[in-house]
């Protein structure tokens, strides 16, 4: 795998990521991983289902790693999304940063996750140990999904 | 002309479709697309203004669809 952005089936390898950051240059290489919580907003998760609008969700991917070099000094940045269904603390998503310094890789480690939050289209459906499924919609309204 | 409405996540499950191709007069906005879907049954489990894009872009409601666009609906995403 090559590209600096992508959405993957397979579990992310977090030293994969990392090499694709590293280089003689950078003193500061920073990984940051979202992993499946077993408890959200007090219901008991037994794992979680990633869908995304593919072809969007990759662009919206790219385009982040583009901003994210630009605006923090050329930062080397790679993100990968897990997509499918996941096990509690299954990795998600990973972020790696490269940077000749630690300022500017954290400051771009969470520039690239807030805006894959905000932007990218991707959705995930919590499966409870009651046997239901739901989608998480963060913005905190009622989910036009029914339980299934 | 002939635009294609994709829906995902919760979106998909309302309507219990996850791609429309829908008949729109030309020079149609995202808006009157929205109008339109609004007929299918399920629409009205979607909220009064979903976020909307075209050709893989997000887009406003007074966006012009051309034949042959792909337009899709938005769920609140919940990536990470």
């Amino acid at each position: 795998m090559t590209s600096l952005a992508s959405l993957v089936r397979a579990p992310i390898d977090p030293i994969a990521i990392i090499r694709m950051v590293s280089n003689p240059g950078n003193g500061a290489v920073l990984l940051f991983l979202g992993a499946v919580r077993q408890v959200n907003e007090g219901r008991h998760v037994t794992g979680i289902e990633y869908a995304a609008y593919e072809a969007m969700a990759q662009r919206e991917l790219e385009a982040i790693v583009t901003e994210a070099s630009t605006k923090f000094d050329s930062a080397d940045v790679a993100v990968q999304h897990r997509l499918g269904e996941l096990a509690v603390e299954e990795v998600s998503v990973a972020i790696a940063v490269g940077h000749a310094h630690r300022d500017a890789a954290y400051a771009a480690s969470r520039f690239v996750i807030e805006e894959l939050k905000r932007r990218v289209p991707i959705w995930k459906r919590e499966h409870y140990t009651d046997g239901t499924r739901e989608w998480v919609d963060p913005s905190g309204r009622t989910s036009a999904g029914a339980p299934a | 002309m002939t635009v294609t409405l994709l829906l995902f996540a919760s979106y998909a499950d309302a309507l219990g479709v996850s791609s429309v191709d829908m008949e729109m007069p030309r020079e149609s906005t995202v808006g009157e697309l929205l109008a339109t879907i609004r007929s299918h049954p399920g629409a009205e489990r979607l909220p009064p203004k979903p976020l909307v894009a075209v050709n893989q872009s997000y887009a406003r409601l007074d966006s012009i669809v051309r034949d042959g666009d792909e337009v899709a609906l938005i769920p609140p995403v919940a990536g990470g």
